[in-house]
């Protein structure tokens, strides 16, 4: 009764397409202060990115003669090379299929064995369980050198499935962790329902667990395609040629070739950063989203 | 149609023979624990074995140096130091991205105009990689850099700093740039648990005549507590293991001198990069226990108080429930 009495005091709710942020605090804050606030917050987060795009856009010379200054006039020519150059693209390339097989093997493997220890009943379940989280505990740091022999052993050096398996392996924890809730939070009584109505347990999960975890599952792929994209280390171990080079090791490689040339380097990395952003923007409300319900669970 | 007695408890109570049950665990669960045990467990195991040894990485390692790798590491001063690095990080970055991140995540929680946007610009820094982030603030920290040549614009010459090179200063540059790197983060974390909390609690209190910010310390804080000490968590194991951003910013060899050197890093150095890979291991090792010893202590005296409601001390208002 409290709610429908103040459900007119709110604001005009939110415009479609915003999700469902409870927001409707009938405090208004002292706008011009938050205005202000964010207009910082945003000018802190922005101006370093600001930074290296615009440097893109300058040449050497104006950016010797004046490091914090604006383009004058604008060159275009460091992005065009960048973008005419092989490299550019055989990393660009190199990254998006990392980043792409490890995102779904992550999800297929991360929510099959999720399932198992959300909804089955069984000796080991919880060691298994405690296995994936004692994942959390080794960084890639740790187990870096053996991990490279292993790669070595297996013949995986210089290919992306070297890359691709490790980064499975070590996203594999964090997705546990974050979809067993999602999964275990499906009522039982769907489980029930569907097998009366004849599924079988396989059956329940194609046609129920999969559509109702999808919140999770967007969450983890995307935390898995951004590690993979920007992951460092491991492609440093890994991959030599740089015909297997993912963007991190394109920028590096790109930044000591050319350490003289920064208004190149400041374009090589600004391009570099577009996928991910791009990717991030358009599935920036399930992350969000898909947390909540892994903090709720 | 026999349902195995004795499994009511559980959720998964269907009917159907044991060993289809067991048939589909196997299938489901395995190729995820194949890939974890070989590339994550196996890894981390033969890096325990390496570090009993003297070892340069060819061939097996047969020069067995029992527990000398880890003598040496432990009376080691550039490792002492970088141990007592990683802590400063790790208590810095509670102190700086907590209240920061929670500030940020009530302010875009408020309707205000372009919150989609700013949410947006927020996560930036979080989602471009240590590496541009590292190339970009190693340019504009540098002593001909941006930001230096901006103070003297606006008047602060005196201001100016060897903000990289500096001991003293290093480490603040550090604090910096891995706040502005992983506050979106935290903010992600800190939405997603505002969201969570039921409007009702608001009206009420509203009705009872609370101000705003009294509502956001008798209500928010205590109910995001949950949501504070997992990213707490999250943060500290990530800060003990620190290693890109220090290494694309100041290479391997001048962390140290900068006083910005981790356990990471010292084992890049002296082992990866000194081609002694059982030393490195030992490193390993060691980094490894005292993340764990750590994670056990949180989770020991932090995470289990969650079922009480309370806040955690970083935040200053231990026990302060309503």
């Amino acid at each position: 009764m409290s709610a429908s009495a103040t459900l007119p005091a709110g604001l005009p709710t939110a415009t479609p397409g915003t999700y469902e942020v409870r927001s409707s605090r009938k405090f208004q804050w002292g706008s011009p202060l938050t205005y202000l606030i964010a207009l910082v917050l945003i000018a802190a987060c922005i101006g370093p990115v600001l930074y290296i795009v615009l440097g893109g856009f300058r040449t050497n010379s104006q950016i010797t003669e004046d490091p914090s200054g604006l383009p004058a006039p604008w060159v275009f020519t460091n992005y065009t090379e960048v973008l005419s150059s092989e490299s550019f693209w055989i990393a660009m390339t190199n990254s998006a299929i990392s980043a792409l097989g490890t995102t779904v093997g992550v999800v297929v493997l991360g929510v099959m064995a999720s399932y198992v220890i959300a909804r089955y009943q069984f000796a080991g379940k919880g060691v298994m369980y405690s296995l994936f989280a004692a994942g959390l505990m080794f960084p890639m740091t740790v187990a870096i050198t053996p991990l490279y022999l292993m790669v070595r052993t297996l013949g995986l050096t210089n290919t992306l499935a070297g890359i691709i398996l490790p980064q499975i392996a070590f996203a594999l924890p964090t997705t546990i962790i974050i979809l067993v809730p999602f999964l275990r939070a499906i009522p039982k009584e769907l489980e029930e329902a569907a097998s009366i109505d004849g599924a079988s347990r396989l059956g329940f999960f194609w046609r129920m667990v999969i559509p109702l975890s999808l919140p999770g599952v967007i969450t983890t792929g995307i935390l898995a395609f951004i590690a993979a994209w920007n992951g460092y280390m491991l492609p440093l171990f890994i991959l030599s040629d740089p015909n297997t080079f993912t963007l991190p090791l394109g920028v590096a490689n790109f930044a000591s070739q050319y350490s003289v040339d920064t208004a190149k380097v400041l374009a090589f990395t600004s391009l570099s950063m577009i996928p991910a952003l791009i990717f991030f923007s358009l599935f920036e409300k399930r992350i969000v989203g898909g947390l909540t319900g892994a903090i709720k669970g | 149609m026999s349902p195995p007695a004795g499994r009511s408890a559980g959720r998964a109570t269907r009917p159907g023979p044991d060993w289809r049950k067991r048939a589909e665990i196997a299938v489901l669960s395995g190729p995820a624990i194949i890939v974890f045990l070989t590339f994550v467990i196996v890894p981390v195991l033969m890096a325990a074995y390496y570090g009993f040894y003297r070892w340069k990485g060819f061939g097996p390692p047969t020069d067995f140096a029992g527990l000398q790798n880890y003598v040496t590491i432990l009376t080691d001063p550039t490792f002492h130091a970088a141990v007592g690095h990683n802590f400063v990080i790790v208590i810095l970055s509670l102190v700086l991205q907590g209240p920061v991140a929670i500030l940020f995540a009530l302010l875009m929680n408020q309707k205000i105009r372009g919150r989609s946007i700013i949410r947006m610009l927020i996560f930036v820094p979080y989602v471009i990689s240590e590496v541009i982030v590292g190339t970009g603030w190693a340019l504009m920290m540098s002593d001909t850099g941006a930001f230096n040549t901006l103070l003297g614009k606006i008047g602060l010459e005196n201001l100016q700093q060897s903000w990289l090179a500096d001991p003293g200063i290093a480490m603040g540059t550090l604090m910096l740039i891995l706040t502005w790197k992983y506050v979106g983060f935290a903010v992600i974390l800190m939405l997603a648990g505002l969201q969570s909390i039921p409007e009702e609690l608001y009206e009420a209190a509203a009705i009872d005549g609370a101000t705003f910010w009294q509502q956001q310390f008798r209500i928010t804080l205590p109910l995001l507590g949950p949501t504070i000490r997992i990213w707490a968590f999250l943060s500290i194991i990530g800060a003990l293991q620190l290693f890109d951003l220090v290494n694309i910013i100041w290479g391997q060899y001048v962390a140290s001198t900068a006083g910005t050197s981790t356990m990471a890093t010292y084992m890049y150095l002296n082992g990866h990069m000194a081609g002694n890979y059982g030393y490195g291991s030992a490193v390993a090792v060691v980094l490894f226990l005292i993340s764990l010893v750590v994670a056990l202590v949180y989770q020991r005296f932090v995470l289990r108080r969650d079922t009480e409601g309370a806040l955690t001390g970083d935040s200053g208002r231990k026990g302060k429930t309503k």
